[in-house]
C-alpha cells in the first residue's frame, strides 16, 4: 500500500502540527526532494533528522507500505513545527545516534535494516513504556518509535493495512461507520 | 486569548450576578441574564486555548498521559479523598476550566422519564422530586436548542415531546444494524440516541467530521461544550475571569454578600453582587458551601437542613462484550448511534431503571494498540489485524437511590494548593443498584448469545465503576428541613444564592444528566432575572 504526501498532511491533521501543517506541505510540494528549502540552507542537522526516521520507519512499518521516504519526510516537517516537541525529537535521535556508534560504529541510518531493528530492541524502545522525559529508551519510544507509528496508524492508509480507513485522530467523515466490509 | 484576563482578574464593581463555575450550568445562566444585567462568571480553572485541540487529541491517544492530563488535570489543585468502600476517581470525572466537564463529555443528551420525577410514587423507593415532566418539558425543548441536539421521535419509551429534535438524528452504525436482527428476535426496541453534536452545521460550529475522540475532546467542535455559551454571554457584555478559584462566600444571615476568590499571582479578590449562582457540579459545590461556614452557618453555608453534601449519587456501569466471526467495523467514530429504554419503565423497588446502550467502539483502536505494543514491522501489523475488527460491545447505565451514607465532605486532613481541606467523595452504592446491574447484564448477555457473540468481558455488579455523574448532593424540595434548595434551586436559607447543579436532583433516574442540568439551569436563570 503506497502512502503518500497527502497520507502525510492527513497524519498531521491528525495529531496537530499547528502552523506547520500549511508550511510544512507547501513547502514538499514546492520542490518535492530532498534539496534545499526556500532559505537555500538545508541545515546538516535536519538532514541527519529526516534520515534517520526514514531509516527507523523502514524498521517499525511492514514491508506492506511503500512511499516511506516522502510520508515521514512530510510529516517530520510538520512536527518540527513544534518547538519543544523538536527539541525531544532532536535529543532522541541524538542518542540514537550515540548508541548506534557506540555499540555499532556507524550512526542509526548508515546500519543495515537487521541491526537498526536490533539496536532499537537493545535500547529497550520495544517494551519501554513512552515518556517524553523518561531514559533513553522511553524517549526513543516516545519521540523516534510512537511517533511513527502514530504517524502510519492515524493516516486512513494506515488504517486501511488493518481494515479501519477511518482510525482514530483522523476526521474521515460520517460515513464510513454506516458502512459494512468490504 | 489564552492566558489574558480581563483588567488584571480584578473584581467587576456593580455587579448584578456572579456566577461561580463555567460549565454548562453557569455558563447558560451567564448567557440568558448578560444581555440585561452586569454578570461576571469566575472559574477555578484554565481558559483552553481552541488551538490546541489537537494536541490534547494526541494526549488522548498516546499511552504516556492519563485522562486528566488532557485538559491540564492538576493534581494539587484538584487533590480529593474518598473515603468510601468505593473508590472514587473524582479527576477522571471533571474538568476544570471554562467549559467545565464538557470539554471532556460523552455528549449524549436525553430528558428523564416521567416517572423518574416521581420515584416514590410510581416505583415505590426515594423520594418524588417537587416537580413533575411538565413543568421542565418546555425548558428541556429549550436546552436542547441551545445545546444542539441531533435526535429523532424514534424511541417509543422516551416522555413526549412537543417539538422535533433541532438536527437530525445520526444514522445508525453498521453495527447497530448487526444488533438489530438479534434484537428483533428477542423482541427488544432499538432506537436513537440524541447526541449534542452536530449533525449538521448548527449554530455557526462544523458538523462532525469523524474524528473519533469525542471523549475526552472534539477537535471539531462539533460536540458541544460549554465554551459555547461562554463566549456568547461575553458577546453580550459578560466578564469571564479564570484561574479564580472561589474559596468562600461571604455572607450575613440570609444573603450572600462576595465570593472571595484567590488569582494566579497570590492575590485574593472579593467579588461582590446582588445575586450569586454557585455552579460548580455536585461535588465542589457543596465543598464551597461547607467551607464557607461561620458563626451563623457552623455546618456549612445554607446548610439549615443539614443535607449538603448529603444523598451523592451518581450512574453505575454495566457493560457486557465479546467477539463474532465477522468483521463489525468499529472505531470509526467517538459516539453512539443506537440504544434501548425498554426496560427502563419496568422499574420498581427490587429493580432501578436502566437503559442499554449498543457501542461504536468495542474492542481495541489500532493506533493505541500499536502504540503500546511491545513489537513493530509485520509482527505488530499482524496483532493488530487479530484484535481489531470482530469486537462488539454492550454497556449500560443504572440508576443507583439517594442514601445518607454516600455523600461529600470534606477532608480534614488534606489541603489543596489553597491550604483548603479538599472534597472527600463517600461514595455508597446499595443493593437495588447491584441487582440491576445484574439485571442489565443479563439482557447484555441474551443479545450478545443471540448475536452468535463469544463473550470475552463483563462488568458486573463487582467491577462496576461510576459513570462521573454527580448527583443529589443539594437536594431540591420544598421543605427546608428536607432539603437544600427549593424547586427553582435557590436556597432555602439564603434569598440571593442559587445551587445550578445536579446536585438538586432528589433521584437520578438512569440517563445522562446534563441535558436536565441545562434545562434546570434555564428555569433558575429566570428565577434569578425576576429577583433583581
Ligand atoms: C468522561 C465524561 C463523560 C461524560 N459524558 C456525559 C454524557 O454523555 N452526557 C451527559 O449528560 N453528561 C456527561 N458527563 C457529565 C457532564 O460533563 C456533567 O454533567 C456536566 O458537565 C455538569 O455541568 P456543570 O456545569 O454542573 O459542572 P462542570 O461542567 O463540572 O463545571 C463546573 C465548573 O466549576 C468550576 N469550579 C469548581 N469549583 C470552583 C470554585 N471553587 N471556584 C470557581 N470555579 C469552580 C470548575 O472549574 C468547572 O469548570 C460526562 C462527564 C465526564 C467526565
Ligand atoms: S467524531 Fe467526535 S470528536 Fe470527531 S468531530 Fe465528531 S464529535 Fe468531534
Amino acid at each position: 500500500m503506497e502512502l503518500t504526501r497527502r497520507d502525510a498532511a492527513a497524519a498531521l491533521a491528525a495529531v496537530g502540527a499547528g502552523g506547520a501543517v500549511a508550511f510544512g506541505v507547501d513547502r514538499l510540494r514546492g520542490d518535492g526532494s530532498d534539496g534545499p528549502d526556500a532559505s537555500g540552507q538545508d541545515p546538516p542537522a535536519e538532514a541527519r533528522l529526516r534520515e534517520t526516521f526514514v531509516a527507523a520507519a523502514e524498521v517499525l512499518y511492514p514491508s506492506e507500505v511503500s512511499g516511506i521516504g516522502g510520508f515521514v519526510e512530510g510529516f517530520l516537517e510538520g512536527r518540527l513545527g513544534r518547538r519543544d516537541h523538536a527539541d525531544g525529537i532532536r535529543a532522541a535521535v541524538g542518542a540514537l545516534d550515540d548508541r548506534a556508534v557506540s555499540w555499532y560504529g556507524e550512526r542509526f541510518a548508515a546500519l543495515a535494516v537487521e541491526d537498526r531493528d536490533r539496536l532499537l530492541r537493545e535500547i529497550g524502545a520495544d517494551t519501554a513504556e513512552e515518556d517524553p522525559e523518561g531514559t533513553t529508551a522511553e524517549r526513543v519510544r516516545y519521540y523516534v518509535v510512537n511517533e511513527l507509528l502514530l504517524a502510519l496508524y492515524a493516516s486512513p492508509t494506515g488504517g486501511e493495512l488493518v481494515g479501519l480507513e477511518n482510525p482514530q485522530g483522523h476526521p474521515g467523515g460520517t460515513e464510513s461507520y454506516r458502512r459494512g466490509p468490504k | 486569548m489564552s492566558g489574558s484576563a480581563p483588567n488584571g482578574r480584578r473584581p467587576v464593581s456593580g455587579a448584578d450576578v456572579c456566577v461561580v463555575g463555567a460549565g454548562p450550568a453557569g455558563a447558560l445562566v451567564a448567557d440568558r441574564l448578560a444581555a440585561e444585567h452586569e454578570v461576571v462568571v469566575l472559574d477555578a480553572g484554565p481558559r483552553f486555548d481552541p488551538a490546541d485541540r489537537l494536541e490534547r487529541q494526541e494526549r488522548a491517544i498516546r499511552p504516556a498521559y492519563d485522562r486528566p492530563d488532557v485538559w491540564d488535570g492538576d493534581d494539587e489543585r484538584d487533590a480529593h479523598s474518598a473515603s468510601g468502600d468505593r473508590f472514587y476517581p473524582l479527576n477522571h470525572a471533571r474538568v476544570k476550566g471554562i467549559g467545565g466537564s464538557t470539554l471532556h463529555w460523552q455528549g449524549m443528551v436525553m430528558r428523564l422519564h416521567e416517572d423518574d420525577f416521581a420515584s416514590g410514587s410510581e416505583r415505590g423507593v426515594g423520594p418524588d422530586w417537587p416537580i413533575d415532566y411538565g413543568e421542565v418539558r418546555p425548558y428541556y425543548a429549550a436546552a436542547e436548542r441551545e445545546l444542539g441536539v441531533a435526535g429523532s421521535d424514534d424511541n417509543p419509551y422516551a416522555p413526549p415531546r412537543e417539538e422535533p429534535y433541532p438536527m437530525p438524528a445520526f444514522a445508525p452504525s453498521y453495527s447497530d444494524g448487526l444488533f438489530a436482527d438479534a434484537c428483533e428476535a428477542l423482541e427488544i426496541d432499538m432506537h436513537s440516541v440524541p447526541n449534542a453534536r452536530n449533525s449538521e452545521r448548527y449554530d455557526g460550529r462544523s458538523a462532525c467530521v469523524g474524528y473519533g475522540t469525542c471523549q475526552p475532546v472534539c477537535p471539531a467542535g462539533a460536540k458541544y461544550d460549554a465554551t459555547v455559551h461562554i463566549e456568547r454571554a461575553e458577546s453580550k457584555g459578560a466578564t469571564v475571569i479564570d484561574r479564580a478559584p472561589v474559596q468562600r462566600l461571604e455572607h450575613g444571615v440570609d444573603r450572600v454578600r462576595a465570593a472571595v476568590y484567590a488569582t494566579p499571582d497570590g492575590t485574593e479578590y472579593r467579588q461582590t453582587a446582588e445575586a450569586f449562582v454557585v455552579a460548580c457540579g455536585g461535588v465542589e459545590t457543596p465543598r464551597l458551601l461547607l467551607l464557607s461556614d461561620s458563626e451563623h452557618y457552623p455546618d456549612g453555608l445554607a446548610n439549615e437542613s443539614g443535607l449538603v453534601g448529603r444523598y451523592f449519587m451518581d450512574h453505575l456501569f454495566a457493560g457486557t462484550g465479546g467477539v463474532l466471526e465477522e468483521p463489525t467495523r468499529q472505531n470509526h467514530v467517538g459516539f453512539l448511534t443506537s440504544e434501548s429504554h425498554q426496560f427502563y419503565d419496568d422499574a420498581d423497588g427490587e429493580i432501578g431503571p436502566f437503559k442499554l446502550e449498543f457501542f461504536n467502539y468495542g474492542g481495541p483502536s489500532p493506533v493505541e494498540t500499536a502504540l503500546s505494543a511491545d513489537t513493530w514491522g509485520e509482527d505488530l501489523l499482524d496483532r493488530l489485524r487479530q484484535d481489531y475488527g470482530t469486537h462488539v460491545g454492550m454497556g449500560a447505565l443504572v440508576e443507583q437511590l439517594p442514601r445518607e451514607d454516600s455523600y461529600v465532605g470534606l477532608d480534614p486532613d488534606r489541603t489543596d494548593d489553597h491550604g483548603n481541606p479538599v472534597p472527600d467523595v463517600h461514595w455508597t452504592v446499595g443493593d437495588r443498584a447491584l441487582r440491576t446491574i445484574e439485571r442489565a447484564n443479563e439482557v447484555q448477555e441474551a443479545i450478545l448469545s443471540e448475536l452468535g457473540a463469544e463473550i470475552t468481558w463483563q462488568v458486573g455488579p463487582d467491577d462496576t465503576g461510576p459513570a462521573y455523574h454527580h448527583m443529589g448532593t443539594t437536594r431540591m424540595g420544598t421543605d427546608p428541613e428536607e432539603s437544600v434548595v427549593d424547586p427553582r434551586l435557590r436556597t432555602h436559607d439564603l434569598g440571593n444564592c442559587w445551587l445550578v447543579t445536579s446536585g438538586a436532583f432528589p433521584t437520578g433516574g438512569a440517563v445522562n444528566p446534563t441535558l436536565t442540568i441545562a434545562a434546570l439551569a434555564l428555569r433558575a436563570a429566570k428565577d434569578v432575572r425576576t429577583s433583581l
